[in-house]
């Protein structure tokens, strides 16, 4: 088993066939359900209708803004972790310069990378926060009752990738192994982006647009 | 599965609704249903919550009992989730739980919302519950008999028409002992106001009739009421999920409005009549917004004011708060105009914490307590941070301009012993105005 997830093999697939795999399903995945819920939802008569600009980007602006909002100031702990969390999720993959070598290997093009220690940092955040949230998902008893397997399972992806990412960084035990783990956790991510509720990446825009919207034009109230 | 609550409550209505219910109506009703629930804004927000319980402390419900069950994601996870994981193949028990929920531990005042990073909206989610409910027939005896009424006499509460006329006469008259030539116009075209009030006003508080056509008469104020169905502009069908009812007596209540050529509606201190003007009933009937002007009485009495055309003589002195109702406030932003008002009329305003869009709701509102009297009792229980927010202010008067938040607040006030008065700002206005000696009554 070990020998399987150390060897050359896994990594020439995981690197290959299977990283476009990850990110066709991850990009046509993302885009089949956006269309498909743009359809349904300007079938609904009273959705679009309502839908304003102007109050759904000053609503996101304070939604991304730390402690920006009534609810982020009553839990500052969540919202100190949320915001760090996704903000390190978010760029650490993409600014990584390991990352960045790969495709300047693969296609020649590269962009900004961000240092290595820095991108370390955030790594730690992302597992801590991970522990954070698992914490809150096993003793708060509101998130608890709410919470089911799949919450689990959309946590231990970006847990372990992350974890695996940052052994293998630091060379730690069995390089090989914690790579090819590091990638198949991430590809795994990327599928899963559109076929489970991490599809709150891009539906985000969506819903906290629409009920800004709603409240900015019909109730004319701000609604952080 | 849904957990049961410390209340057992049996309600007649959802029990004859469930032993009538036949296998092939629930199946049929729930395969639809489960259908609606896969697609939309329904299945974007299924896919979007990830469950973070952020909602929590924005109800009140959860904030009084602390318990999970009652949270806005604790109640989606017993309804629709479990409608999704199960396919809709669900027990009577189950609609049984559901209906509560939806009707007697949600008032659909959308706090949560605010409060849900997503801004998934939660309230339009258990009135979607509700909109099942109805389609089933299980629905609390109390408001479907309000729904009733709705679809048979165009009001909420089995007012005939002499009886209305009647009622407004008798009010005239009450008026006519203060101030001299009183009258209220019927019918007159081309007012500058139609004003509209809810079925519960002729019912049971006639005198606020009087008192708000009193204001306007002193005013100055070119107003009618309509004689003929219109005049009530409440809407429990909404409510109950009945949006067929709910359009019918929309339209009926534009079309006074267009038939009498009045420039504006203007409605009684009530939130979910306003609701259904500006969020539902519009909808309902295919329209992105009301057809002819309707503004709050909130509106009308921040006019008056700012004109100068009521002057106000004497401020309240009592400590007086303010209960901001979640459907004039959170839902159309009328705090503002509402806290002018309370600056100019008392000396000493006290704002209770969290106030405007953030206020707590009264747990009566969304229909709730049109649910009835046997579920008075749980829906007091379900508000104590509410009393605690009037309790901090130390305030001697509550100033409620809702019917629903009005008699919740009420309940509540004499519960938990508050100690304090609740009313209506017609009736504080009243106070403080000046009447022209020309228009008084000389005995």
């Amino acid at each position: 088993m070990f020998e399987l997830l150390g060897s050359d093999l896994l990594y020439k697939f995981l690197r290959g066939p299977m990283c476009w795999v990850a990110f066709i399903l991850f990009f046509v995945g993302s885009i089949y359900k956006i269309i498909r819920y743009t359809k349904e939802l300007s079938q609904e008569k009273v959705v679009f209708v309502y839908v304003k600009p102007q109050y759904a980007l000053k609503s996101y602006f304070h939604w991304f803004l730390p402690f920006g909002t009534r609810n982020w100031r009553l839990h500052p702990y969540m919202n100190l972790f949320t915001f760090l969390f996704h903000i390190s999720l978010i760029f650490v993959p993409i600014f990584l310069s390991a990352h960045n070598l790969l495709i300047y290997e693969s296609w020649g093009i590269s962009w900004w990378t961000i240092p290595d220690k820095l991108a370390d940092i955030a790594t730690i955040i992302v597992i801590i926060s991970c522990i954070f949230f698992l914490g809150r998902r096993i003793f708060i008893k509101e998130v608890s009752y709410v919470t089911y397997l799949s919450d689990y399972f959309i946590l231990a992806i970006v847990f372990f990738t992350f974890l695996t990412g940052f052994l293998a960084y630091h060379q730690v035990y069995t390089y090989k192994i914690f790579l090819n783990l590091h990638i198949l956790f991430g590809e795994i991510m990327l599928i899963s982006i559109p076929f489970t509720r991490l599809f709150h990446i891009w539906s985000f825009f969506f819903t906290r647009g629409y009920i800004a919207s709603e409240f900015g034009y019909v109730r004319k109230v701000k609604d952080w | 599965m849904a957990e049961a609550t410390q209340f057992n409550i049996v309600d007649p209505g959802i029990e004859e609704g469930l032993e009538k219910l036949t296998e092939e109506r629930k199946n049929e009703v729930l395969s639809k249903f489960v259908a609606t629930l896969k697609k939309g804004r329904f299945d974007v927000y299924v896919n979007t919550c990830i469950h973070c319980g952020l909602c929590s402390d924005a109800c009140h419900w959860y904030q009084s009992f602390k318990d999970p069950i009652y949270s806005p994601v604790g109640k989606v996870k017993q309804t629709i989730w479990e409608i999704l994981r199960r396919d809709g193949k669900v027990d009577k028990d189950f609609i049984r739980r559901a209906a509560e929920i939806a009707f007697t531990e949600c008032n659909l005042c959308k706090r949560c919302s605010m409060y849900c990073p997503f801004g998934i909206d939660i309230g339009y989610m258990m009135n979607m519950v509700r909109r099942l409910c109805h389609l089933l027939g299980v629905v609390p005896l109390y408001i479907q008999d309000t729904c009733n009424s709705h679809a048979v006499t165009m009001n909420q509460m089995w007012v005939k028409e002499d009886e209305w006329i009647d009622t407004v006469f008798w009010q005239e008259d009450e008026g006519q002992a203060e101030i001299k030539n009183f009258y209220i116009p019927f019918d007159k075209e081309g007012a500058d106001v139609m004003f509209s009030v809810i079925g519960p006003e002729p019912k049971f508080k006639p005198q606020l009739i009087q008192e708000v056509a009193t204001l306007m008469y002193i005013a100055g104020i070119d107003f009618t009421f309509p004689s003929f169905d219109g005049w009530d502009n409440s809407d429990m069908a909404m409510y109950v999920g009945d949006f067929e009812t709910c359009e019918r007596i929309k339209r009926a209540h534009f079309e006074a409005a267009m038939k009498l050529k009045v420039k504006r509606i203007v409605m009684c201190e009530c939130g979910h009549a306003f609701r259904s003007v500006y969020d539902v009933g519009n909808r309902c009937l295919g329209w992105k917004a009301h057809p002819i002007p309707v503004i709050h009485a909130i509106q009308l009495y921040y006019e008056l004011l700012k004109s100068g055309r009521l002057k106000v003589v004497k401020k309240i002195k009592e400590p007086v708060t303010l209960h901001d109702p979640c459907n004039v406030v959170r839902g159309r932003g009328l705090g503002k105009y509402a806290r002018y008002i309370m600056e100019q009329i008392c000396e000493n305003f006290i704002e209770m914490t969290p106030n405007n869009e953030h206020n707590f709701c009264c747990a009566a509102g969304g229909g709730v307590i049109n649910c009835g009297p046997i579920w008075r009792g749980k829906r007091v229980a379900g508000n104590s941070v509410k009393a605690d927010q009037i309790k901090r202010t130390g305030a001697k008067i509550v100033v409620t301009p809702c019917h629903n938040c009005h008699s919740g607040i009420a309940d509540i006030i004499e519960t938990y012993k508050l100690g304090v008065k609740n009313v209506f700002l017609v009736e504080l206005l009243l106070q403080v105005v000046e009447i022209p000696d020309e228009l008084k009554v000389e005995y």
